[in-house]
């Protein structure tokens, strides 16, 4: 225990335990809405999309959390506009943008790191214990206002994120909901970016929320136990960078998985051990998996 | 109030009762040409009818015929490229607050992390207004509505552990929950049981007593037929609409259809 008490006398361990907490808290709440959308793949393309917002705003001097954040959310409006505008897919579309904004983002950096202080790795992979101060308190700020509108408008994000028809029909506003999701996603990327890097903040947007969908069945519950699964992962992440001189990033992902992957073998209601699909092949596992992939044809009545 | 309504009724000026006439009018739903297409091509052209409250309205014609493109169409949730819908004189995408709307089946997630309560109480989102709690009436009309449809001892259970019989009915309850004038039901027989079916129709029924306003998309031609009022026959176009003993003419559903339909006329 003093082991894990000790490095907090450090002023920059304080910083770095409080950035863990509140990454971890708000991607994995702003997460479930992308695993229940079925857009983890768009958190992925934002994330990779503020890279060059990021590195203009540095340029000019602007903050780097508005910067970043501009150029994730016009990322969205390109990739919608594409997607509407052509007979282009939304993941085509998707990995045109994102990868072209990626492309940009690494050549302005790599331009701009010849005459200052910025390192590219830092962004693309995160360095939790480098914060400074003032990355605590933007940090702070941009969970307090994603905390804020989660709660605020949970009953119709829920409505929209399960059935945005019905929700149309309802007279909801669904396009500003649908806009408010995409500002909460690129939010909390650029929140996470200090601490996990755009690169790997996926896996903290998808991770932690996809575990607890395994054991609950509410989507407040998914936010509130992925938020404490998201928590652990990003602290126990963090000691293991202090400790082990580990990528702190990368570090925080693997604990993520790991507890996914328990949950995945482990859940009483989905688990691949805990809940066997049938009573008469008491096989391996393995074998039960492969023989579930042979379609049925079960109605469901 | 049951005086004056006796002397309305009593009145002898004429005036007053083409002014009845008129609000009854008003009071109907009427689509007028109506046109939608997806890309270039014509999914709807020119489609016009006007349908009454209290009478159940099931919206027939073959797959692809643009039953589900109407509805959408009516509702806004799809461009339409002309046209108007009108409900009580005004357009009904204005009014939606009066409408319920129960989307096809495959249009939902179904293991989307919901339960039985949660989806019933969306059906008060609107109504709730932002930034406020559901209030005690809301959670009385979400239970009184999972009654009906008897689901109320599944409320806690996730509309993933559901048969798919048990999972309309629960969107049968959030329409109920909604307390609208209007229902548009898209394909609700599909997959479901045959004890969710009579409760649907017995639904159905108590809500044109109670002069609401209900389309049901369907393209079963079977003997369910027989428990509907109206019909609007569709294929890309309208091809009739009326009553169903007008509507189910052998030369209707040949248009409609193509000419392969076997049609039972004890249910005309």
């Amino acid at each position: 225990m003093d082991a894990l008490i000790e490095p907090l006398q450090y002023g920059f361990m304080q910083r770095s335990l409080i950035i863990a907490i509140l990454v971890g808290l708000i991607c994995a709440i702003v997460g479930s809405y992308l695993i229940v959308q079925r857009l983890a793949l768009l958190g992925d393309a934002i994330s990779h999309s503020v890279l060059p917002g990021l590195a203009i705003a540095f340029l000019f001097g602007f903050n780097i959390f508005v910067g970043a954040f501009i150029a994730g959310v016009l990322s969205t409006v390109i990739i919608a506009w594409i997607r509407a505008r052509s007979p282009i897919k939304e993941d085509a579309a998707m990995g045109i943008v994102f990868s072209a904004f990626f492309a940009l983002g690494i050549t302005l950096i790599t331009v701009i790191q010849k005459d200052n202080k910025i390192d590219l790795n830092h962004f693309l992979f995160g360095n939790i214990l480098g914060v400074t101060v003032s990355d605590v308190r933007d940090t702070a700020i941009i969970a307090a206002v994603i905390l804020a509108i989660v709660f605020l408008f949970y009953k119709e994000l829920l409505f929209y994120t399960f059935d945005s028809l019905g929700a149309q029909a309802a007279g909801l506003p669904t396009n500003l909901l649908n806009l408010g999701l995409m500002v909460l996603i690129a939010l909390t990327i650029v929140a996470s970016m200090k601490a996990v890097g755009v690169i790997l903040v996926l896996s903290l947007l998808i991770t932690p929320g996809a575990t607890a969908y395994l054991l609950v069945k509410r989507l407040h519950h998914v936010m509130i136990l992925g938020a404490a699964i998201g928590i652990l992962s990003s602290i126990s992440g963090m000691y293991l960078s202090y400790f082990y001189n580990l990528p702190s990033g990368a570090a925080i992902v693997m604990v993520a998985s790991g507890l996914f992957f328990l949950a995945f073998l482990l859940s009483p209601r989905h688990g691949i051990l805990t809940q066997p699909r049938s009573r008469t092949v008491p096989s391996l596992p393995l074998l039960r998996e492969i023989r579930d992939l042979i379609p049925k044809n079960r109605q469901k009545g | 109030m049951q005086s004056a309504s006796f002397f309305d009724n009593a009145s002898p000026n004429p005036r007053f009762t083409v002014h009845t006439q008129a609000q009854q009018a008003a009071s109907n739903l009427v689509v007028d040409n109506l046109s939608v297409k997806y890309r270039a091509i014509d999914a709807l052209t020119d489609v016009s009818f006007s349908v009454k409250p209290g009478r159940l309205v099931g919206i027939f014609g073959p797959n692809g015929a643009g039953k589900s493109t109407l509805i959408k169409a009516m509702l806004g949730l799809i461009p339409t490229i002309s046209g108007k819908v009108l409900y009580q004189g005004k357009p009904l995408v204005d009014q939606l607050d009066q409408v319920a709307y129960v989307p096809q089946r495959s249009q939902i997630d179904w293991s989307y992390p919901v339960t039985v309560w949660d989806v019933v109480m969306m059906g008060r989102t609107k109504k709730t207004g932002w930034f406020q709690r559901y209030s005690s009436i809301s959670r009385r009309l979400a239970t009184q509505a999972l009654e009906r449809v008897g689901m109320i001892e599944f409320r806690d259970r996730a509309i993933s552990d559901l048969s798919g019989g048990q999972q309309q009915r629960v969107f049968l309850a959030r329409a109920l929950a909604q307390q609208a004038e209007v229902f548009c039901f898209d394909e609700p027989f599909v997959g479901i049981d045959q004890k969710t079916q009579a409760i649907m129709f017995d639904v159905f029924k108590e809500l044109t007593r109670e002069n609401k306003l209900i389309l049901v998309v369907n393209h079963d031609l079977g003997e369910s037929i027989a428990h509907f009022d109206d019909l609007i026959l569709l294929n890309k176009s309208l091809v009739a609409s009326g009553t169903r003993q007008q509507v189910l003419t052998q030369e209707n559903l040949e248009q409609a259809y193509g000419g392969r339909v076997v049609f039972f006329s004890e249910a005309a």
